[in-house]
C-alpha cells in the first residue's frame, strides 16, 4: 500500500466488543491487539475460544458493537459493507482450515480467483498465468496441476494452491484459520516451509490462528488468545 | 469467468442438472403443444367457412344447424320445401346461394347433394376456393366428387365405382344405382375432406323408388327411364347464402325467420361458430389451466432443487466472500444458475415440441381433422419463454436470498 505510512501497524484493534446475538453466552472483548508491518504473528487458542470469530471481525465479516478496525490505517468497521468487500479482496489473502477450492472449477482458475473482484491485486502483477504459474512452482506444485480440477488434488496440493491464491497480486496481509490442521505432521512442515518462504519474499503481514504450540518457533511472535481476549463487557 | 465458473459448477451437478432441466422441458413442452393444440383447432374451426353471410335450414337452434350443414354432425329435424327456397333466393337481398341435400352416406362418410355453385362460392380459410386435384366437377348424373380423406381412406381412384348407402348408419344400399368417382378435392382440413358429393338431380334419382324413408316394395324402375324424368329437387336439407349487402343481413334473417309458410332458421355462421366455440373452449380452459400448474410445479421443483444443494454449497459461498464477491454476488450466481437451466429448458422443450408435433401433426390431422402448422415459434411463444425465465430467476430469488443470509452469517466461522 503505497499511501499508507510505512510504520503504520497491519492491524490495529482498539477496544472491540463483539458478541453473536443469537450465542447470549459468547462474547469477545479485545482492548488491544496489532500487529505490525511485515510481521508474521501466530495466534495460539482452543477451539471455541473466539479466534475465528477474531478473524471475521479483522477480515470485516462481521461488525464489533463497539471500538475501532484499522488494517494500515483504514477504519474497515466504518466502510460500507462493499467498501468492506472491495477492501477485503484488495488486502487480504484468506486460508481457510480446508474445502478452500471451488471444487468444479480448474485450479488455476480457483488462483485467479481474487483478481477478478480486485483490481488493486491485477495491477501488482504483469502476467496473471505467469505469476501464478510461478507461485506454483514455488510452493512445488507440478505444472500439470494448473489445468486439474481442484477436487482431483490431494488436500495438502488443494492447502498450496489455497496459498497460492492467497498470495496472488501480493495483499498487504495473509490471514490464515489453522490452514494444517487437516494436514499429518511431515505433510504440516512441508507446507508451513513453502508458505513461509514464500510469504518472506512477498513481504507480507501473515496472522495465522492455531492450537498448535509446536508451530511457535516459526513465528515473529506469538500470543495466546487469551491475554488478548478479555472477559466481561 | 463467472459465467464460466457457473458453468463448471452446473457441470458438476451434471446429472442432478439434467434430470431438471429435463422435467422442466417436459412441462413446458406440455404447455406449449396444448396451446398449439388449441390455437390450431381454433383456426381450423372458425376456418371451416367463410364468407357465407347467412346458413338457412328448417326450423332447428343455430348450433345444430351449423353442426348439420358445416361439420355434417347429427341431421336435420327437417327438410326445406325447393318452393320456400325459391321465394327466399328470389329477394332482393340474396346475390348468390346454394343448396345442399344430406341424408345418405357411403362407408360413413356422409354424402351431400348440391350443385356445382357449390364449389363455385362455398369459402373455407379466409375466402379459399374448394379446389379439384384430380378428374372432373360431376357432369353425368351418377358422377361424384369426393373429399381428399375420403379418397386417402379408402384408396378411391378417378373412375371407381361406388354404391351410397342410404341413411346415415343403415344396411339398405342404392345398389341398383351405382357412382363414379369424377374427381377428387384437394386437402382442405374442413369436413368437406371427409364428404362425398353428387348433384342434387342425383339425390332425387336414388329416391325414386322411395317414399318417406322407406323403398317401394317392388318397385324398380331402370336407369334408363330415372335419367330422362324430371329430377329437379323437390327439398332440400339446408342452403348457403350470401347476400348483395351486408347492411341487409339481419333484415333478410329476420325476414327467413319468420317466413309463415314453412318454420324455418337462419344463422350467421361466424355467430354460431363463436357459440359453438364457447362450449368447446372450456376443455381447451381447463388443458390450459393444467399446464400452467405443471409449470408452477416444475418451478418450485427447480427452486427446491437449488435450495438443497444449498447446504452443501455453503462453504463455496464461503469462498466466493473470502475473494471479495459481495453477498450480491453470491444471489447473482444462484440466479444465473436458475438462468441458465431455465433457457437450457426452453431450448430443449422447443426441440421436444418439434419432434412432438412432426410426429402426431399426420395423426391430429387425420383423427380430428385439426391441421396443425408447424411453424417457428411465434411472438407469443417467445413472450412466454421470457416470462417463464424471470419467473424462474424470481422462484430462485427464494434459495438465493437465504444463501444470502448464510454468506453474511458465516464469514469465515462455517466448518463442514
Amino acid at each position: 500500500m503505497e499511501k499508507s505510512n510505512l510504520n503504520a501497524d497491519t492491524i490495529r484493534i482498539n477496544s472491540v466488543k463483539f458478541h453473536w446475538s443469537n450465542k447470549n453466552d459468547f462474547k469477545i472483548y479485545v482492548p488491544e491487539f496489532n500487529v505490525a508491518r511485515g510481521e508474521k504473528v501466530l495466534l495460539l487458542g482452543e477451539s471455541g475460544s473466539g479466534k475465528t470469530t477474531l478473524l471475521s471481525l479483522i477480515c470485516g465479516f462481521l461488525n464489533p458493537i463497539s471500538g475501532d478496525i484499522f488494517l494500515n490505517d483504514e477504519p474497515i468497521n466504518n466502510l460500507s459493507a462493499r467498501k468492506k468487500d472491495q477492501y477485503r479482496c484488495d488486502n487480504i489473502g484468506i486460508i481457510f482450515q480446508q474445502f478452500n477450492l471451488l471444487p468444479y472449477a480448474k485450479v488455476i482458475d480457483n488462483i485467479l480467483l481474487p483478481l477478478y473482484f480486485s483490481k488493486t491485486r491485477v495491477e501488482n502483477i504483469k502476467d496473471q498465468k505467469e505469476t501464478a504459474a510461478n507461485i506454483c512452482k514455488s510452493l512445488r506444485l507440478p505444472d500439470e496441476v494448473l489445468n486439474m480440477q481442484a477436487s482431483k488434488l490431494s488436500v495438502g496440493q488443494q492447502q498450496r494452491v489455497a496459498v497460492a491464491r492467497a498470495l496472488i497480486g501480493n495483499p498487504p496481509l495473509i490471514i490464515a484459520d489453522e490452514p494444517t490442521s487437516a494436514l499429518d505432521k511431515n505433510a504440516q512442515s512441508i507446507f508451513l516451509d513453502l508458505m513461509f518462504s514464500q510469504i518472506s519474499e512477498s513481504r507480507s503481514t501473515l496472522l495465522m490462528v492455531s492450537h498448535d504450540e509446536s508451530l511457535s518457533q516459526r513465528f515473529d511472535r506469538v500470543i495466546n488468545l487469551d491475554d488478548i481476549l478479555k472477559e466481561g463487557d | 469467468m463467472l459465467l464460466k465458473l457457473t458453468f463448471a459448477s452446473l457441470y458438476v451437478r451434471l446429472l442432478t442438472i439434467s434430470m431438471t432441466v429435463f422435467a422442466i422441458s417436459l412441462s413446458l413442452m406440455l404447455y406449449l403443444s396444448v396451446e398449439k393444440l388449441r390455437t390450431s383447432a381454433y383456426t381450423s374451426f372458425t376456418d371451416t367457412i367463410s364468407q357465407t353471410d347467412l346458413i338457412l335450414g328448417s326450423r332447428t337452434s343455430s348450433i345444430q344447424l351449423l353442426l348439420y350443414s358445416v361439420f355434417r354432425v347429427g341431421n336435420a329435424t327437417n327438410n326445406i320445401t325447393w318452393e320456400s327456397y325459391e321465394e327466399i333466393i328470389n329477394k332482393d337481398e340474396v346475390e348468390w346461394s346454394v343448396p345442399i341435400s344430406l341424408g345418405d352416406s357411403h362407408k360413413g362418410f356422409r354424402v351431400m347433394g348440391t350443385n356445382l355453385d357449390f364449389f363455385k362460392r362455398y369459402k373455407y380459410r379466409g375466402g379459399q376456393l374448394i379446389e379439384i386435384s384430380e378428374g372432373n366437377y360431376f357432369d353425368d348424373l351418377y358422377d361424384v366428387v369426393i373429399g381428399a380423406a375420403v379418397a386417402e381412406k379408402l384408396k378411391y381412384n378417378i373412375g371407381k365405382s361406388i354404391i351410397v348407402s342410404h341413411g346415415i348408419k343403415s344396411f339398405t344400399d342404392h345398389d341398383d344405382q351405382p357412382f363414379k368417382v369424377s374427381g377428387i378435392l384437394e386437402k382442405t382440413g374442413t369436413p368437406i375432406d371427409n364428404t362425398v358429393i353428387v348433384s342434387l338431380e342425383a339425390i332425387e334419382a336414388i329416391h325414386v323408388d322411395w317414399s318417406s324413408g322407406a323403398k317401394i316394395p317392388g318397385q324398380e324402375t331402370p336407369i334408363e327411364e330415372i335419367r330422362n324424368m324430371d329430377l329437379s329437387a323437390k327439398n332440400i336439407t339446408a342452403a348457403f347464402i350470401g347476400v348483395k349487402s351486408k347492411l341487409t343481413i339481419f333484415k333478410l334473417q329476420r325476414w327467413i325467420n319468420e317466413y309463415p309458410e314453412e318454420a324455418l332458421t337462419s344463422i350467421l355462421p361466424g355467430v354460431a361458430l363463436h357459440e359453438l366455440w364457447r362450449i368447446i373452449g372450456i376443455v381447451e380452459n381447463l388443458l390450459l389451466g393444467i399446464s400452467i400448474v405443471v409449470i408452477f410445479t416444475t418451478l418450485i421443483g427447480m427452486a427446491a432443487i437449488i435450495f438443497s444443494s444449498l447446504n452443501e454449497r455453503r462453504r463455496e459461498m464461503a469462498i466466493w466472500r473470502a475473494m471479495g464477491a459481495s453477498p450480491n454476488v453470491v444471489i447473482g450466481i444462484l440466479m444465473l444458475e436458475a438462468f441458465i437451466i431455465s433457457f437450457l429448458s426452453t431450448l430443449l422443450s422447443s426441440i421436444l415440441l418439434y419432434i412432438l408435433l412432426n410426429i402426431l401433426q399426420p395423426w391430429i390431422d387425420d383423427t380430428y381433422g385439426i391441421l396443425i402448422n408447424i411453424e417457428l415459434l411465434s411472438f407469443k411463444d417467445l413472450l412466454i419463454f421470457i416470462l417463464f425465465i424471470i419467473s424462474a430467476m424470481f422462484v430462485s430469488l427464494i434459495p438465493a436470498i437465504r444463501a444470502y443470509w448464510f454468506s453474511i452469517n458465516d464469514g469465515m466461522t462455517i466448518k463442514i
